[in-house]
């Protein structure tokens, strides 16, 4: 992949970007995320956590299972703050 | 807030034969979608299924979606379509449902319109986790751009809302998915310039491939895509050949005049509500990445939270049936006393889905099912 080839769409996030990250420390998804945002955006990751995850592999010449997938919180699907505060009325 | 036996997420092949298990044995159960219409991905299915006559071979998969579908209404199953669940937590899901009226949620009106959407609580006894497969995505230059889809969104499009997104197509992946949709980018009336795939051997069906081949599209194994370009939409690609260690061969980049480019390169199993419950999950790349580990009666790591269908492992509609069949009936059985006859429907089940994972394209699929169960009949709570 070209360097400036974009990974996560939502926010953006080129290759060398996710490279620098995994450089400057990152060992893993949630490494990667707090650095560069990859995964943080609208679809939260689903598009293209497979593919840091490969860069990750790559980059520390280990395996992709040694890569957890990044926490998951709630919500996991996009919904209003109108419709959370409804909820928590209920 | 509800209260229910049985809750399934997902009205899919594996969430709906779930459900209608749970129902026939008395339990009241509630089966969530976030699509309009339950069937999940069978709605889109336009083709004959083949296979054995218990599979349903012969039947085009949509007609399976209204079967079982109806199948589920009749048992008594509540089918909340437009329901987004977007959390889990102490057997109960959040749900957001779209309904215009506090008692039609059984399917939306065709004033779906003047919905408003509002959220629900629903605590379940137990619970079948029928979430399904995402659509791996694959990064090379441009593949942002517009006219660039999961080939899965692309069958949406045309077999759904019968709209063709481009006139010539350039299809990136030669599994079951690229080959079918490939296929009916073509009967919708767009011209599919050529499949490619990165690994030396076509991964679908001969039957499937060789439909294509007929139709003079070219199937170009050992081939990658290396960019798309254009002005504000994908108007051009440049596909590559690969060698063994997946390194493109110099000089040998050829550029393709196409509008859209489906990408076919697997799916992986949706397992965000699952691990926001705490079920623990291991690593099969065979079965699509990270599974949630699973006894030999679907349930979790997590006590009364079971799994089935493409999330327990990327398989076929024919295994999530019966896999959501096996995940009713140890939910049920698991609520009150087990039936007589539950024990020979589950070793029937068992023997089918044998059948289904045994041949020298699934055979992989057993012995990693055999594996996740192996791993779950230890860490997950026994009877």
């Amino acid at each position: 992949m070209e360097d400036d080839t974009i990974v996560c769409r939502c926010e953006e996030v080129t290759v060398e970007e996710i490279r620098k990250a995994i450089r400057e420390g990152a060992v893993d998804l949630t490494g990667v995320k707090r650095r560069t945002r990859a995964g943080m955006g609208l679809c939260q990751g689903r598009t293209c956590e497979k593919i840091v995850t490969q860069i990750l592999a790559r980059e520390l010449e280990r395996p992709v299972s040694a890569f957890k997938q990044a926490t998951v919180q709630a919500p996991v699907q996009p919904i209003t703050f109108s419709l959370l505060a409804e909820a928590s009325h209920d | 807030m509800r209260e229910v036996d049985l809750a399934v997420v997902g009205a899919g092949p594996a969430g709906l034969t779930a459900a209608i298990e749970g129902a026939k044995r008395g339990y009241s159960t509630v089966v969530l979608d976030m699509n309009p219409r339950p069937g999940g991905q069978l709605i889109k299915q336009i083709h004959k299924f083949f296979g054995s006559r218990e599979h349903r071979a012969g039947t085009r998969g949509i007609e399976i979606a209204d079967t079982l579908f109806y199948e589920a209404a009749s048992a008594g199953v509540e089918v909340i379509v437009e329901a987004e669940v977007y959390a889990i937590h102490d057997s109960t899901l959040e749900v957001v449902v779209q309904t215009f009226a506090e008692d039609s949620l059984i399917l939306p009106s065709e004033e779906a319109t003047t919905s408003r959407s509002r959220p629900l609580s629903i605590a379940a006894r137990r619970i079948v986790l029928a979430t399904g497969g995402a659509e791996n995505a694959l990064s090379f230059a441009g593949w942002t751009l517009p006219g660039v889809m999961g080939a899965g969104a692309a069958q949406t499009m045309i077999n759904l809302w019968r709209v063709l997104p481009g006139e010539r197509i350039l299809m990136v992946g030669a599994g079951n998915v690229g080959l079918i949709v490939s296929y009916q980018l073509m009967q919708a009336g767009g011209e599919v310039v050529a499949v490619i795939e990165a690994t030396p051997r076509i991964g679908g069906y001969g039957v499937h491939a060789a439909k294509i081949r007929r139709a003079g599209i070219p199937i170009l194994t050992s081939h990658t895509i290396v960019s798309a370009s254009g002005e504000s939409r994908v108007e051009r690609a440049v596909i590559a050949k690969v060698d063994a260690s997946w390194e493109i061969v110099p000089g040998s980049e050829q550029e393709l005049e196409v509008d859209t480019i489906c990408i076919a390169v697997g799916l992986y199993p949706n397992a965000r509500l699952a691990s926001l419950a705490g079920c623990e999950l291991h690593y099969f790349p065979g079965l699509g990445g990270w599974i949630p580990v699973h006894n030999s009666r679907m349930e979790t790591t997590v006590s009364g939270i079971y799994v089935a269908g493409d999330l327990s492992g990327v398989e076929e509609a024919s295994t999530a049936l019966e896999e959501g069949r096996l995940a009713g009936i140890c939910a049920a059985a698991s609520l009150g006393k087990e039936r007589a006859g539950d024990h020979d429907e589950i070793k029937a089940i068992e023997g089918r889905l044998l059948g289904l994972r045994s041949g020298p394209f699934c055979q992989h699929r057993q012995d990693a099912k055999q594996e996740l169960i192996g791993i779950g009949e230890a860490q997950c709570p026994q009877q």
